[in-house]
């Protein structure tokens, strides 16, 4: 078979670029030059920094027996990365040049691959449309006039966009998943503790989890797998045990499928085309096998506020070590100390990156703590429980990833609220640290008629069940034959 | 409610310096998120265990063994002022 074209190599799967380079049709450096040249001409603000065409780098091991054989990946800009500058998608990062690199982009590298690019990301990973950025938003590649998501947009529009053949981001209530969603591909949420946060800007910690953004459910298993594993840096990370096979499963005989009436297609708020394809995809369910039962998820609902509380109290915290002493931006010219760190964090933060630091540090604050963050603890003991009971009755729970298809730039930043209940499906999966993905399900037109646009479907399933919940994931995706493609 | 008062004490917790617009913002917007946080609030959480991590992780132990850390040079080299091996800052009693 003759060596496929420059356009026909950047339809390819990771995957699909590993067989053939294996069996002698690509070199492996073609693929990731084709790529360092297509992110150079990037016109969706997905990269925030590019290996430049040409300046290839060396793995650091090379090692023939790689998995990955030099395939180039996209980094979410929220991993540190050595000599490689990291912003977190904030003005307060600007110019770092972290002196060491996230244990989960090095096992990348051990592994074979070859950062590609640093993506573009709300700032900190505080957001659901990418509009955070201090860098400006992403585009979404469907519809330029749109969001990709976020937090993780740049990772998932480039992945999307053919700008990657696949990338890394991060996932505290929703950030890998729901860009995943909005940009038509698979994005995996693992299991809390599964791949090391050591290196990874820290935005919530007892809910920040590294995952992939890819094409397909086999790609995603691929990077789970190199990624996954004990870090002595970071003592929450556990790995998973007996590692992570490679999806083969085509049917769904004898899974029985959880669906919360309450949490799903007929929750307030969701978009009838988001709810007439995940109609179908449980119908796809049913044709493959498996069975719907219906199940009852009664403290879901509080997730986004429990989330809300939780999330921006650990931020506050996390984030006071931005003063201004060891990195990053300083505000000069002032006298006494505590109104240099007063004067940088207000130059050096963004907006939605301020209100979470207010709202965390009100929630924590003498007098409000036990109401507020006391309260929320308990919430999400309730949520992780009702998952816990509903995975007595069924192997897998799925919902829609969003409530809606992508919307316009703009639609959400002036209501907070509206744009926090964005994250409506994915915050209590990430409340009780259990894996959940999003896989394209199909196009729907968007309110008010235009431009059919991916839909995603979110499937969850208990702690470390990944194996599961890839190998369902992976026979929905070959029943479903997403073949829609940005134009 | 969370009013101006309340939120000029927050910003100065959190060491962060409002503008005079932020401030008012910040003030009608918290209120808003607050006001939807509530609903837990009518929940009956009594005798409810609180969840601070879902791991079930306790006491994670390493060996006590030493292992090299990041040269003091490379720790100072993207400080924004540094003297003497050392983080410069303003003085705190200026």
């Amino acid at each position: 078979m003759a060596s496929p074209t420059t356009s026909e190599l950047l339809e390819l799967t990771a995957a699909g670029a590993l067989r053939r380079i294996d069996e002698g049709e690509l070199p492996a450096d073609e693929v990731f030059d084709a790529y360092a040249e297509v992110a150079a001409a990037e016109e969706l603000n997905a990269y925030l920094w590019r290996a430049e065409p040409g300046t290839r780098p060396t793995p650091p091991s090379a090692d023939e027996s790689e998995q990955l054989r030099g395939l180039p990946v996209a980094v979410k800009d929220l991993f540190c990365t050595e000599g490689i500058k990291t912003t977190a998608g904030s003005r307060i990062l600007e110019g770092y040049r972290p002196p060491y690199t996230a244990t989960a982009v090095r096992r990348l590298s051990q592994a074979g691959a070859r950062v590609l690019g640093k993506t573009n990301m709300d700032e900190f990973a505080m957001g659901s449309s990418n509009e955070n950025s201090a860098y400006g938003p992403v585009l979404n590649p469907w519809d330029r006039a749109r969001v990709p998501g976020g937090s993780s947009g740049g990772s998932a529009a480039a992945v999307a966009g053919r700008l990657a053949p696949w990338a890394i981001g991060t996932d505290t209530g929703g950030s890998i998943r729901q860009p995943a969603s909005l940009c038509g591909i698979v994005g995996l949420k693992p299991t809390y503790g599964a791949i090391s946060r050591y290196g990874m800007v820290a935005f919530a910690s007892s809910l920040d989890q590294c995952g992939p953004l890819t094409r397909d459910v086999t790609d995603a298993a691929l990077l789970l797998r190199a990624m996954e594993g004990r870090d002595p840096l970071d003592s929450t990370s556990v790995g998973i045990d007996g590692g992570v096979e490679l999806p083969s499963r085509e049917d769904l005989g004898g899974l029985r499928v959880g669906v919360a009436r309450d949490f799903s297609h007929h929750a307030e708020g969701v978009e009838p085309g988001v709810a007439e394809t995940f109609e179908r995809s449980l119908a796809t369910i049913e044709q493959l096998g498996g069975s719907i039962e219906e199940i009852e998820l009664p403290h879901a609902e509080h997730g986004i506020s429990a989330y809300y509380v939780l999330a921006p109290a650990e931020a506050s915290a996390n984030l006071a070590r931005y003063d201004g002493v060891r990195y990053g931006l300083r505000v000069d010219g002032v006298a006494d100390l505590v109104a240099m760190y007063e004067r940088t964090r207000a130059r050096g933060f963004g907006l939605e990156v301020k209100r979470r630091i207010m709202l965390g540090t009100y929630a924590l604050s003498s007098g409000y703590y036990e109401a507020y963050y006391g309260s929320a603890q308990k919430v999400r003991t309730l949520i992780a429980r009702d998952f816990e009971r509903a995975f007595e009755r069924c192997d897998l729970v799925v919902t829609p990833t969003s409530p809606s298809v992508a919307f316009e730039l703009g639609a959400r930043t002036a209501d907070p609220l509206a744009m926090y209940l964005s994250d409506y499906f994915t915050v209590p999966m990430s409340l009780a640290g259990i894996p959940a993905i999003s896989i394209p399900a199909g196009l729907a037109e968007p309110p008010g008629g235009g431009t059919p646009l991916p839909v995603g479907l979110q499937l969850a399933a208990p702690a470390f069940a990944e194996s599961r919940l890839l190998d369902a994931a992976h026979a929905l995706e070959l029943a479903i034959d997403f073949q829609e493609r940005p134009a | 409610m969370i009013d101006r008062e309340q939120v000029l004490h927050v910003a100065r917790l959190a060491r962060l310096e409002l503008s005079e617009a932020e401030l008012e913002r910040m003030s009608e917007e918290l209120s808003g998120i607050l006001e939807h946080l509530d609903r837990i609030s009518a929940l009956d959480l009594d005798g409810v265990d609180p969840t601070s991590h879902v791991v079930a992780l306790e006491n994670v132990l390493r060996a006590d063994v030493p292992w090299e850390s990041l040269p003091r040079e490379r720790a100072l080299e993207q400080a924004p002022d540094r003297d003497d091996g050392a983080f410069r800052v303003p003085s705190p009693q200026a």
